[in-house]
């Protein structure tokens, strides 16, 4: 699970995760901090209410991460990248999040490609999407549920999908 | 052997050109570098029921046991067996789809008399539809007037809060499977969250009452005892957890193998918990730790028979738009991971990961030891674990030897 660092010790350089976190700042207040995949954080302060709870903003070299942890428990990491881009979403939870809420304008694409998942195994195992401009992973069972989506071209560089979660 | 999950990888890049790692395809092994004592496998006894990983229903599903079900209109002799019942230790409650049920089994209603409807979510999407009630019986077992669901997206409109989390699994070819049968770690689907409504924003409600079939349903409480019960817990003896048996998979893949889901934990003489070892569960995520790779994963893993690989957070090459998320190393790999349970337990599990597309080139193999793909949480020990080593699953609140359940033990 994504832990953020506690300190302002500052670690210099490019250094490979988890010692690409540069320095946190813990906001309590009230930071236009909620977006969906792809959406532009400067413009999304309507949205930060739909999800109350404790918020947690961490700042990494690439790109800074917005937590927010609902009363119910699910924990929702959003990352926007230094163009104040949502480029990839990272949640926890006893249930899935409210996934149209999370992807925006991926939520259709997102349903489009799960009911077309077809081959062998592909029922019964965590989800995977897959395409050229989205990718969602979810797993976990019932009262337990990781998952992350994110725009691939949309990574900054030198961060890998392995850092979202 | 202990090993960190470290030491083992770099044991393996070590001998990357030597078969310590495999060699990929249809020669290679999942045997273990530290194995297990013999497997005894139980075939009879009235709480011994048959399972088989065999394709399933659809004839496509790699990995996944299925066994028959026979689900009663309560009190009668008015009975239906449904084969291809997907066991599934990741969840609790029998799942049936309306388009495989032929008889009609009495509705619960809410108690202003509107019929109750749940919404399930799984990783994979949800199941919606009437929460009803049935005699169960599998083996010699019965659980009398258990609440299952029906799995239809036709007789209630989904609601827009289910609908939002993903994608309805309500065919054959969606949920992989004529139902599920959840034998896994708890006696109820949801628990104590379900029996409030939740307001607050994000949260999610798996219980409604519809008013008709196409009237907007809201969201209820839902009490303990009509909540979706696992069945095991409803059973009159053998009620305490489950084991799977499956053999090993020979040659690291077979067209099928057939095992047994006995019922019940050290209450028969063919159930008991022996010298397995027992790794509590969180409670409440129903999960426990795994150490791998110099990563520890607290409260993030669990022993899933309705996954149908090992999936866990690797830099392994994936096998792209064929098989997305599943892994396709050049070469057979060999991992090593320990897990804990909440008890202070630790093992070691090694196990392997072959490359998935060849694997499913290898028709009609539907049994695969050495199956894996990606996942971003901790580690999802899917069917492949269960090959080879008998899993005790034991049903949080019920009484059972070694720990205190929930735990698993194998």
């Amino acid at each position: 699970m994504f832990k953020a660092q506690s300190t302002s010790r500052r670690r210099l350089g490019p250094k490979p995760w988890p010692l690409l976190v540069i320095g946190s700042l813990f906001a309590m207040a009230s930071l236009p901090a909620w977006a969906a995949l792809g959406g532009d954080l400067s413009t999304v302060q309507a949205d930060q209410v739909h999800m109350r709870g404790s918020l947690r903003t961490t700042v990494a070299a690439a790109y800074t991460v917005h937590e927010i942890e609902s009363t119910s428990g699910v924990v929702v990491r959003e990352y926007v990248s230094s163009a104040g881009k949502v480029f990839a979403i990272a949640w926890q939870g006893p249930w899935p999040p409210d996934m149209r809420q999370l992807l925006g304008s991926y939520f259709d694409p997102y349903i489009q490609a799960a009911r077309a998942r077809s081959g062998p195994g592909m029922a019964r195992r965590p989800l995977m999407i897959e395409q050229p401009g989205l990718v969602v992973q979810v797993g976990g069972h019932p009262r337990s549920f990781v998952g992350r989506a994110y725009i691939p071209d949309q990574l900054p560089s030198n961060v890998t999908a392995e850092e979202i979660r | 052997m202990k090993a960190t999950g470290f030491q083992a990888l770099a044991v393996c890049l070590a001998l990357a050109f030597s078969a310590a790692c495999g060699g990929g395809g249809k020669s290679s092994s999942s045997s273990s570098s530290s194995p297990a004592p013999a497997q005894t496998i139980t075939t009879s006894g009235p709480n011994v029921a048959t399972i088989a990983v065999n394709g399933g229903p659809t004839g496509d599903s790699v990995d996944a046991a299925f066994t028959s079900v026979t689900v009663c209109v309560p009190g009668t002799s008015t009975c239906q067996t449904i084969d291809g019942v997907l066991v599934d230790t990741g969840s609790s409650g029998l799942r049936l789809l309306s388009s495989a049920l032929t008889i009609a089994l009495p509705q619960q209603n809410a108690s202003d008399g509107n019929p109750v409807v749940e919404c399930l979510p799984f990783v994979s999407g949800f199941t919606w539809g009437p929460v009803q009630t049935a005699d169960v019986e599998i083996a010699s077992e019965k659980a009398s007037s258990a609440p299952i669901q029906v799995i239809s997206d036709t007789d209630f409109a989904i609601p827009t809060a289910c609908a939002d989390r993903g994608t309805s699994e309500d065919t054959l070819s969606s949920l992989g499977a004529n139902g599920i049968i959840g034998v896994g770690l708890s006696a109820q689907d949801c628990g104590d969250s379900c029996e409030v409504v939740e307001t607050a924003p994000g949260t999610f409600n798996f219980y409604y009452e519809c008013p008709s079939s196409t009237a907007t349903c809201q969201p209820i409480g839902e009490s303990l005892a009509q909540q979706v019960q696992n069945p095991v817990a409803l059973f009159a003896t053998d009620n305490n957890g489950v084991i799977v048996e499956l053999p090993a998979v020979s040659g690291g893949e077979e067209p099928s193998v057939t095992g047994s889901l006995v019922f019940g934990i050290g209450t028969q003489s063919n159930n008991a918990l022996g010298s397995a070892t027992v790794y509590t569960a969180d409670p409440t995520a129903l999960n426990f730790t795994t150490k791998y790779n110099g990563t520890t994963y607290p409260d993030e893993s669990f022993l899933d028979t309705g996954s149908n690989g090992y999936f866990f957070p690797s830099t392994i090459t994936q096998c792209g738009s064929q098989a997305p998320g599943f892994y396709c190393p050049s070469t057979t790999m060999n991992f090593s991971a320990t897990n804990l349970g909440m008890n202070g337990a630790s093992g070691t599990v090694d196990f392997s990961v072959a490359n998935a597309l060849t694997l499913f080139e290898e028709t009609p193999d539907f049994a695969f030891g050495d199956l894996g793909g990606t996942f971003s949480g901790g580690f999802d020990w899917g069917l492949p674990f269960f090959f080879g080593r008998n899993v005790f699953v034991a049903i949080q609140g019920q009484s059972a030897p070694g720990g205190t359940a929930p735990y698993w033990a194998y």
